[in-house]
């Protein structure tokens, strides 16, 4: 069985990286085949809650990835109905995660991927990352809980795909009301087919494997169990091989470029890049999951997942109308002293939560 | 026979609260938990720590045996 558990996992991973370089090819914004928060951030553009022009889409992979996440959660008898275990606090985490990742410019799937571009400001953000989770792995062993979830009815468990059908029906209607991007990267996307199949695809195979950015490393510092890490490391693989190809094939000569300077959607500010994934780091730990976790359990029946997912698009909304997101040229100064407030708000979380019995 | 139980809990807290009552209770344990998530993770814990893990489903539940 552990065998055949890791197969699924590193095929999966394999699979999830070359779906998001496919992704790029087709007309994603590039070393963004996947991006959790980005894609959430430009659903929160696309339906109007903030008003950057270059970043609203309702993205079809976000749709994809609930919806496959449920098909999958269904055929294997696992789609339950779980809720409650501290929402408000999931819903200022999901918020806190999305103020870091949108200082770095990626969520930790993004991360991997920019990574796997040759971007090495990842690198930077993958230290701080790291570092993030770790720190929340100490809040963890000190008896960090958000306490119990309890059985809801089927409604509630139903509520995120169907918010994400009215999506998909909003996307193919595309009604005035809507907001899409003429330029920047909300302008740049694959056709809707491809990108909805996509996230079908990534959204099952996520719900089987529990692929989870944030889990690799914390269960990796907790309990030496390198399963989920090896998901992480065959996207990255993947992703690096994949981009070599289009490289030296011709296809895409910029697909892989080593440096720190002049990468998509990305800055050279290596202080707040650590900071920002920090951040992402200490709080996805807390909600026990990373964006694309939180995002796969939302579609499988679990509402306090869904609340760290409607925190993360409010969160993207108060960033962009607060000035918070970084661009290309770097992080804004109301970004920094965001990102400060996150760790300081978090960190207050997990001492507030700590079970003084288990410590 | 010593029992936990970690329904209602997300992971990794179900595997960290094993743990903890491995050291404290020892073998051998059963644990309780309500999802294939956390059934998997401390499965897989409980294996790479040399112990023998069974388990079953329990009406919505499922009860793992560790010794």
């Amino acid at each position: 069985m552990k065998s055949k558990e890791r197969l699924w996992m590193i095929g999966a991973g394999l699979a999830v990286g070359v779906i998001a370089v496919v992704l790029v090819v087709l007309g994603n914004p590039a070393n963004m085949g996947f991006c959790i928060a980005c894609f959430l951030r430009d659903i929160a553009g696309g339906v109007g809650l903030h008003r950057a022009g270059v970043v609203q889409y309702i993205r079809p992979e976000i749709i994809g990835l609930v919806l496959g996440a449920m098909v999958m959660a269904l055929a294997g008898r696992e789609f339950q109905v779980r809720g409650g275990s501290s929402p408000v606090i999931r819903f200022v985490l999901g918020f806190c995660v999305m103020v870091g990742a949108l200082m770095f410019l990626g969520c930790p799937l993004r991360m991997v991927l920019r990574l796997g571009g040759g971007d090495l400001n990842a690198l930077v953000g993958l230290v701080g990352f790291a570092l993030g989770i770790f720190a929340g792995t100490l809040f963890l062993k000190k008896g960090f809980s958000l306490k119990k979830s309890q059985p809801q009815s089927k409604v509630e468990g139903y509520a995120m795909p169907a918010i994400t059908v009215a999506l998909l029906v909003l996307v193919l209607a595309a009604p005035a009301f809507l907001f899409f991007s003429s330029e920047g990267p909300g302008s740049q996307h694959a056709p809707i087919v491809a990108a909805l199949a996509a996230g079908l695809i990534v959204g099952a195979l996520a719900q089987k494997t529990r692929l989870c950015m944030v889990g690799g490393i914390r269960d990796a510092l907790l309990f030496k169990d390198f399963h989920l890490l090896t998901g992480f490391i065959a996207i990255f693989v993947a992703v690096l091989a994949g981009n070599l190809i289009l490289k030296f094939s011709g296809v895409n000569p910029a697909a892989f470029t080593l440096s720190f300077a002049g990468q998509s959607v990305a800055h050279t500010d290596g202080l707040w890049n650590f900071l920002g994934m920090t951040l992402v780091g200490l709080a996805s730990v807390m909600l026990g999951g990373c964006p694309l976790r939180q995002l796969i359990l939302s579609g499988s029946g679990n509402s306090d997942s869904t609340v760290a997912v409607l925190g993360m698009v409010v969160g993207a909304a108060f960033c962009h109308n607060f000035g918070l997101a970084s661009s290309g040229t770097g992080p804004t100064f109301n970004g920094q002293v965001a990102v400060v407030i996150g760790l300081v708000v978090v960190a207050a979380i997990g001492v507030g939560n700590l079970n003084r019995k288990a410590a | 026979m010593n029992q936990i139980d970690a329904r209602g809990f997300s992971c990794p807290e179900p595997v960290l609260m094993t743990k903890k009552a491995l050291q404290d209770l020892g073998k051998p344990l059963t644990v309780l938990v309500d999802s294939p998530t956390p059934l998997q993770n401390i499965t897989r814990f409980a294996r790479n720590a040399g112990h023998k893990v069974d388990s079953r489903p329990l009406g919505d539940d499922f009860e793992l045996v560790i010794s």
